[in-house]
């Protein structure tokens, strides 16, 4: 039940069409993973906050790097040397007191990550390698849980949602993983794919809108310009072929 | 065949920082190897040892996956968009 009080909290986004009260309900409802509390899960962890998905549960098992605050707003510089998990479920908490917040100090492996997976209406992939991304897909997959894919690089970054037994998963784009470097980012570009993660989360959960399924969205901030391209199903792909 | 080549992420630097160029190809795999040779750090980070195209390495045509055309012997027409989009591993 919204109570008056989230009701004045969420007036603004309540009044679009097709978003309602009982969308709002739905947000409260819903339980999303946000899988990493870096430069993706900083702002996407916030505006789902912000627009009162009830439960969020987020998964780091870093510290807090002063090198990370060039784009993982979650953070101070106070907050150095400190558990991003429980950093991070404190901000989200000050954000917004209507929600839940299960913060996870963990690194994901294969042992955890269904259980970590377990009863969620979405994921959000805000991982930054990808070997865990692959173990994340295959979790998503397993589970039946829609998939936010989104990477970053520099100024550029991609985005696609995954809907398993409908959409190509991750591994259907990219069968084997980049070479691992560290990724040279600008802390506006996750900033940007972050929201536009919280965005697809939401309309997800509403059910409003057209999702970023069935193709890529390329974001080219060099030359400030938006992209895409289709993605397509591998029936030989080595983590979905057993839904089709 | 004058075509349009996008490349996006940890190519750029290897591409002058561009975002985009223009080549003259008829097929995709000759697109790659205008590509190469105009600048020649990006094979390594297009190709395998045996000059097969890296598997975290997507090249589109006009927004199709050359894997489910005729691979890099896609043929290409002028005006046609050759993106090539390899996976981005930061969050």
């Amino acid at each position: 039940m919204i109570s008056s009080k989230e009701q004045d909290k969420y007036q603004r986004q309540i009044t679009i069409s097709g978003f309602g009260i009982e969308g709002q309900q739905k947000l409260k409802n819903a339980k999303i993973l946000v899988a990493g509390a870096g430069g993706l899960g900083a702002p996407v962890s916030l505006y789902l906050a912000a627009a009162g998905v009830g439960t969020i549960r987020i998964v780091d098992s870093d510290m807090v790097a002063i090198s990370n605050l060039n784009r993982q707003i979650l953070y101070t510089e106070a907050d150095t040397g400190k558990r991003k998990a429980s950093v991070a479920q404190e901000r989200l908490h000050r954000a917004n007191s209507d929600i839940n917040v299960e913060s996870v100090d963990t690194i994901i492996s294969p042992e955890n990550v269904l259980a970590l997976a377990a009863g969620c209406d979405l994921i959000i992939d805000a991982l930054d390698n990808y070997p865990t991304r692959y173990l994340m897909n295959k979790a998503a997959l397993e589970s039946n849980i829609p998939f936010v894919h989104a990477g970053v690089y520099a100024l550029d970054g991609m985005i696609t949602t995954i809907v398993p037994g409908k959409t190509a998963c991750l591994r259907c784009i990219f069968p084997e993983p980049p070479l691992p470097i560290t990724t040279p980012v600008l802390g506006v570009v996750p900033g940007i794919m972050g929201c536009l993660q919280a965005l697809e989360a939401i309309k997800y959960l509403i059910g409003i809108g057209e999702l970023v399924t069935g193709r890529m969205l390329l974001v080219d901030g060099f030359g400030t310009k938006f992209n895409e391209v289709r993605v397509q199903r591998n029936p030989q792909c080595l983590d979905c072929r057993m839904l089709w | 065949m004058s075509v349009i080549v996008r490349i996006a992420g940890p190519l750029r630097q290897f591409m002058e920082n561009k975002s985009e160029i223009e080549v003259t190809a008829t097929k995709v795999e000759e697109c790659l190897s205008m590509l190469e040779s105009q600048f020649p750090q990006i094979k390594a980070q297009l190709r395998d040892e045996q000059g097969k195209l890296h598997r975290s390495v997507c090249v589109y045509v006009n927004g199709n996956d050359v894997r489910f055309l005729q691979q890099l012997a896609t043929p290409l027409k002028a005006g046609d968009e050759v993106s090539i989009i390899p996976a981005f591993a930061g969050g």
